[in-house]
């Protein structure tokens, strides 16, 4: 997984609610047996038209938009399915950073298995983040993980929290499962009281 | 501190493998359900760094969502990528010698299904699977939900999860359901009274009259829509309808392991004094018929109601709605029931068991669906399609009207062949009625197999209560 350590980049503004994995990903794109390539279907159905011409309304259509590496967004992003795709297509767009009020438990999850960051903030300082996203071009925002910060073109500082374990993994770029595969000992331990106590599993 | 606990708390500690200083655990996982779709990527990963599946006796394989429910499949896949993924997983698990149910076997059908029915879910274990609505599990008092391709990668290798605890949440419905009414309308409910982030960070226990006297597929119902209000896992503790259904599959345990199996079993309840972080109760007696309205599983409504105006709701939501009726192309003040519909979808991990499929039969039985009307009954597994015919439900659903599939997801994803087009309305007993769920620009509603039964009768989205 690729590190994450600090960003200076371009914030994305997307003022909705309940961004859901079917608009982020579309399932006809799940049929891949692969993890990159999918940045070209982010949010497919509103990002083309039925002859797949670019709809210029949509955000990450817009010039300013096109290199975003940043997305602002409302509730409970991230909903529904459990597809990986989802943070897979964000990454290969260039979307290293979400944040929003709250994420589905699964999404969040999966982020930072992929070196993106979700940010949970409140409303106030979403809101805030959001009126700076609409900035265009000029909407650049630093993102440091070190010291869980975001600093606004303003030069307005916003802090947030973030489990220690998931950063440690995020900063140095680990791998989940290598460091659970130090842990073999204790599985091993596990599977042979478990065996005693719990024989018909 | 009491020492009281609640069904997750017990089913956590009894997994419990390691715990790190800041809290994060690693977990056991007993059963890992695998299929075509969230798994290439994780085996691909595994064969990368030269790992094996460290536990395969407890991780069970099946293709569902891709596969088309057409009678011509036998023939072979036409899709070229839907093929190329369920060949993945045929090779995938011959390879890594997991226990597998390949299209061609009569047990194949929609994973949370198989588990139950092959008695690879029971009470008391942990149960995950690349798939949100693993939550299903958790009817049989398992602890079980989704997780994303790098998890499954992770337990694939390590037979355990890394996780924090998630807080506990009571849900409670008490009393007796009125006709009419069945573990759809009670699920639905919760998740209009929660939102579809009420249970962000919590693991839901339903609980109450109402939940114990539904049977174990009604309970499947409830439990595999905990995810729609946002939560970590539903739960129900097993009882006596539990241990019912469980007994005598060909996975569950027998003798002197069944003994055993039932002596833990029985402990598994929350205890009496059980804190509970958050609260939610609701008479049984006040659920009615629902539907949805919009594009959120949150939006719910009697079917007695009409299309609401965005401004009913307050914040982000009124765009939302405002958004999601122009998708419906509904307008404010509109009976629900007399919203025309095109389609009906009898199917899907939350409504597709044999007890789903009597109670749409039972509405249709010596009637026919609405001229012009397209109706698709698609049994959630082969065994669930095998015993519907044996019972000759198959012949009522054909009589009315309605196409009798293969087993699958089918148009509860619309993955495979089976799509809505553009501005087609749907009513179906699925889970999801996001923008584009069922295909691009379909619309869908969603309610209970008996309500998508009355609708199909006639062609409108229709109070079943009424057709007695
Ligand atoms: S039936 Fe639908 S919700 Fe259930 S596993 Fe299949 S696609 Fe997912």
């Amino acid at each position: 997984m690729e590190k994450f350590t600090s960003l200076t980049g371009i914030a994305a503004p997307m003022p909705m609610i309940n961004i859901d994995t079917d608009m982020i990903i579309p399932k006809q794109f799940l049929k891949t047996i692969k993890r990159s390539g999918l940045g070209v279907n982010l949010f497919d159905e509103m990002r083309y038209d039925d002859d797949r011409n670019e709809i210029a309304e949509f955000v990450l259509n817009k010039p300013a938009y096109r290199n975003a590496e940043i997305l602002v967004a409302g509730d409970n992003f991230g909903c529904g399915s459990s597809r990986e795709h989802a943070p897979w297509a964000l990454l290969d767009f260039g979307i290293r950073v979400v944040v929003a009020t709250s994420f589905a438990d699964i999404f969040y999850n999966n982020c930072f298995k992929n070196g993106i960051l979700p940010i949970v903030l409140p409303q106030e300082d979403v809101d805030k983040l959001m009126d700076d996203a609409q900035r265009g071009s000029n909407a650049v925002v630093t993102v440091d993980l070190e010291s869980q910060t975001i600093t606004g073109p303003d030069g307005g500082c916003i802090a947030f929290e973030v489990d220690a374990f998931r950063k440690h993994c995020l900063l140095n770029g680990l791998d989940d499962i290598g460091l659970s595969l130090e842990k073999s000992a204790q599985i091993d331990a596990f599977e042979v009281a478990a065996a005693q106590a719990r024989p018909w599993v | 501190m009491t020492a009281a606990k609640t069904l997750y708390d017990k089913i956590w500690n009894a997994h419990l493998t390691d715990e790190a200083e800041d809290g994060t655990c690693l977990i056991y996982i007993d059963r890992h359900l695998v299929h075509e779709v969230t798994s290439p990527q994780a085996f691909e990963g595994l064969r990368m760094a030269g790992r094996t599946v460290r536990a395969p006796d407890k991780t069970i394989a099946v293709p569902d969502h891709n596969v088309p429910t057409t009678l011509d499949r036998v023939n072979g896949i036409d899709n070229v990528e839907s093929r190329i993924q369920v060949e993945a997983l045929d090779k995938n698990a011959k390879d890594f010698g997991i226990h597998y149910y390949p299209v061609s076997d009569v047990r194949q059908g929609i994973v949370h299904i198989v588990g139950p029915e092959q008695g690879w879910t029971l009470p008391g274990m942990t149960v995950v699977c690349g798939d949100s609505h693993t939550a299903t599990h958790g009817a049989f008092g398992a602890l079980a939900h989704g997780i994303g391709t790098s998890e499954v990668e992770h337990v694939l290798a390590t037979q355990t999860l890394i996780q924090k605890k998630s807080k506990n949440m009571k849900v409670e419905i008490t009393g007796k359901l009125r006709p009419g009414v069945t573990a759809k309308d009670i699920t639905l409910t919760v998740i209009g009274k929660t939102g579809t982030a009420g249970g962000t960070g919590y693991v839901i226990e339903y609980c109450g009259e109402a939940i114990r006297n539904l049977s174990m597929e009604g309970r499947m119902t409830v439990c595999n829509m905990a995810i729609e209000g946002g939560a970590r896992a539903g739960l129900i503790a097993p009882d006596e309808t539990t241990y019912a259904y469980v007994k005598g599959r060909p996975h569950a345990p027998k003798g002197a392991d069944w003994d055993k199996a039932m002596a833990w079993w029985e402990t598994l309840f929350s205890d009496e004094d059980a804190h509970w972080d958050k609260v939610l109760t609701i008479a049984g007696e006040d659920i009615a018929p629902v539907v949805t309205w919009g594009t959120s599983p949150e939006d719910v409504l009697p079917i007695t109601g009409t299309v609401p105006f965005p401004e009913d709701f307050a914040g982000g939501k009124v765009d939302a709605v405002r958004r999601s009726l122009d998708y419906m192309g509904l307008v404010p003040g509109t009976p629900l029931s007399q919203i025309a519909i095109d389609t009906v979808f009898i199917g899907s991990c939350t409504n597709g068991r044999i007890e789903d499929l009597r109670a749409a039969a039972e509405i249709l039985k010596g009637k026919k669906i609405k001229d012009g009307l397209r109706a698709m009954v698609v049994p959630g597994s082969g065994l669930v399609r095998a015993q519907a015919e044996e019972e000759g439900l198959a012949e009522i659903f054909l009589d009315a009207g309605f196409e009798w599939r293969l087993a699958g997801c089918s148009m509860c994803l619309a993955m495979n062949p089976d799509q809505l087009s553009p501005g087609e309305r749907c009513a179906a007993t699925s889970n999801r009625n996001f923008e584009g769920r069922q295909g691009r620009g379909g619309r869908t509603h969603l309610l209970s197999p008996a309500m998508a039964a009355a609708a199909a009768l006639t062609g409108h989205l229709t109070d079943v209560r009424d057709l007695n």
